[in-house]
């Protein structure tokens, strides 16, 4: 059954999904898009790295995912630059050194435009294992950091009286991201990343009740988005990232059409 | 820094603060305000806005680090904390029960006491985002409340309440200290009430003229900042 390049896509996607459900409602609720996208655009300069340095790729893209958290950590801190400057600045000054770089290689054929919109139809199975594994374990931190990263998202002096440490679980968060983002780049690629993240969680947002049940209703979408752009990818001969990315925003236009009630008070 | 006092020691402060200064910029935010809070004890904390008042009170619980002066908190000490605001995104779904968890797990009927102590038990459970200023403080003051805190510590409760909402908060307050035995540090700008209803209270007043050279100097306690004090009244 693995052998069908399909079915390695459709089972990449839903590991895939199963991550960026949780991991993408805080990137709503703690309005982390554009944070997202930083991490996702220095990912070119840790393609450059990994084939300089002859590592694989994943390593690489989280190696220089994970500097670049650490980077916009200590510069919130000690710079007195607004924070989305900062951002513009390591995302863009990412890509452009990555892609600099990149150049410097002649003798190494890579496909530019795989990284930048995803290539799911050539996963490996290599490329299986390390999403289900590596999205395994970016689960079992996210259960471990649930209560603080939510308590911190609600109110930063609440989690630090009850001594949840907000701070190292906002630090977690952000490696959880460039570990997520790392192995994502093959199956939607750098560009649409964060549209994975951020369509479910905003999808599902209306018909939540909890934060919990919405991260579950935000799985439910992306394992629907994944198979949705996939089918659609292989029926009209679509590329397979962005036909995904598509599927998603239709779900999100749909359950849009239909107004729901009001909630109490309507405030 | 924390010493060891038996929390059995009715006198013994839950949290002492001492020549306390906090540093930002370069220019003192709060600088020599002594505090201390006993069990059993109701302090309220006056300023004017920009006084220092939240600095003050983080600082004393350990939530900012300190550029001057000593903390010490009785050894595990809970703390309850109310804070001013509470501004949840929209895009986040919580419901009153789900925020009475946020910190930690607790039976339902442990909830329901503690709503009820606040006269919310008929409120049921919708979205935070949708309760009135007053009901939010009182959801606020359950949830402190739930963690059976030591010391129960309120940022300006009464903003954004009406003055019958402020009164009944106030009743809340003083109930919950006498069936807990909890201090209370209070932060406030009603002196009036302060002077009424407290065991103790203290004024920050904000100093205005800044001199730049002395507050960048690193030398704590040097006393060359003339202005920097903020002044304080004990009663």
């Amino acid at each position: 059954m693995l052998d069908d390049f399909l079915t390695r896509a459709l089972l990449a996607g839903i590991g895939l999904a199963l991550v960026t459900g949780p991991a993408g409602c805080f990137v709503v609720w703690r309005r982390l898009a554009y944070f997202g996208e930083t991490i996702a655009h220095s990912a070119l300069l840790g393609v450059a790295f990994a084939i300089l340095l002859e590592v694989h790729l994943v390593i690489g893209i989280f190696a220089s995912a994970s500097a670049i958290v650490l980077v916009m950590f200590f510069l919130e801190r000690r710079d007195t630059l607004p924070v989305d400057t900062l951002l513009g600045l390591l995302a863009h000054g990412g890509l452009a050194l990555g892609l600099v770089v990149l150049a410097f290689i002649p003798s190494v054929r890579f496909n530019l435009h795989g990284l930048l919109f995803g290539d799911i139809l050539a996963v490996s199975r290599m490329d299986l294992a390390i999403v289900w594994g590596g999205g395994g374990v970016a689960l079992g931190v996210l259960w471990w950091a649930w209560r603080p990263l939510l308590a911190a998202t609600v109110n930063v002096d609440l989690a630090r009286v009850a001594g949840l440490r907000p701070e190292r679980a906002r630090l977690v968060f952000g490696l959880l991201m460039a570990a997520i983002i790392a192995v994502a780049i093959k199956i939607v690629g750098v560009l649409l990343i964060v549209a994975l993240l951020v369509i479910p969680a905003a999808t599902v947002r209306r018909f939540s009740s909890s934060p919990e049940r919405m991260a579950a209703g935000a799985v439910v979408a992306g394992v629907v988005s994944v198979a949705g752009g996939l089918f659609a990818s292989a029926e009209f001969d679509t590329p397979s990232g962005p036909s995904i990315v598509v599927a998603a925003l239709a779900l999100f236009v749909v359950t849009r059409i239909r107004r729901p009630r009001p909630a109490r008070g309507g405030r | 820094m924390t010493t060891d006092v038996p929390q059995s020691t009715r006198s013994a402060p839950l949290v002492r603060a001492r020549d306390l200064g906090v540093r930002r910029a370069g220019r003192w935010i709060v600088r020599h305000v002594d505090l201390k809070v006993s069990r059993g004890e109701l302090v309220f904390l006056i300023g004017a806005n920009g006084a220092g008042k939240s600095t003050c009170v983080k600082a004393a619980l350990g939530l900012i680090d300190i550029d001057e002066g000593t903390v010490e908190r009785a050894p595990a000490l809970e703390i309850g904390y109310v804070p001013q605001r509470l501004a949840v995104s929209p895009t986040l779904p919580l419901s009153v029960r789900r925020l009475m968890k946020l910190t930690g797990r607790f039976p339902a009927r442990e909830v329901d006491a503690a709503l009820a102590a606040v006269g919310l038990e008929r409120l049921g459970d919708p979205p935070v985002t949708t309760l009135s200023g007053g009901e939010l403080q009182r959801l606020l003051l359950a949830r402190a409340l739930i963690h059976r805190p030591d010391l129960l510590v309120l940022d300006e409760p009464g903003q954004g309440v009406d003055v019958a909402g402020s009164e009944v908060l106030h009743e809340l307050v003083e109930g919950i200290r006498r069936d807990l035995g909890c201090g209370v540090l209070l932060i406030s700008h009603d002196l009036e009430l302060a002077m009424k209803a407290g065991d103790d209270f203290l004024v920050l007043v904000p100093h205005e003229h800044d001199d730049p050279t002395s507050a960048g100097g690193a030398q704590p306690g040097a006393g060359s900042s003339g202005g920097h004090d903020a002044g304080l009244f004990h009663h």
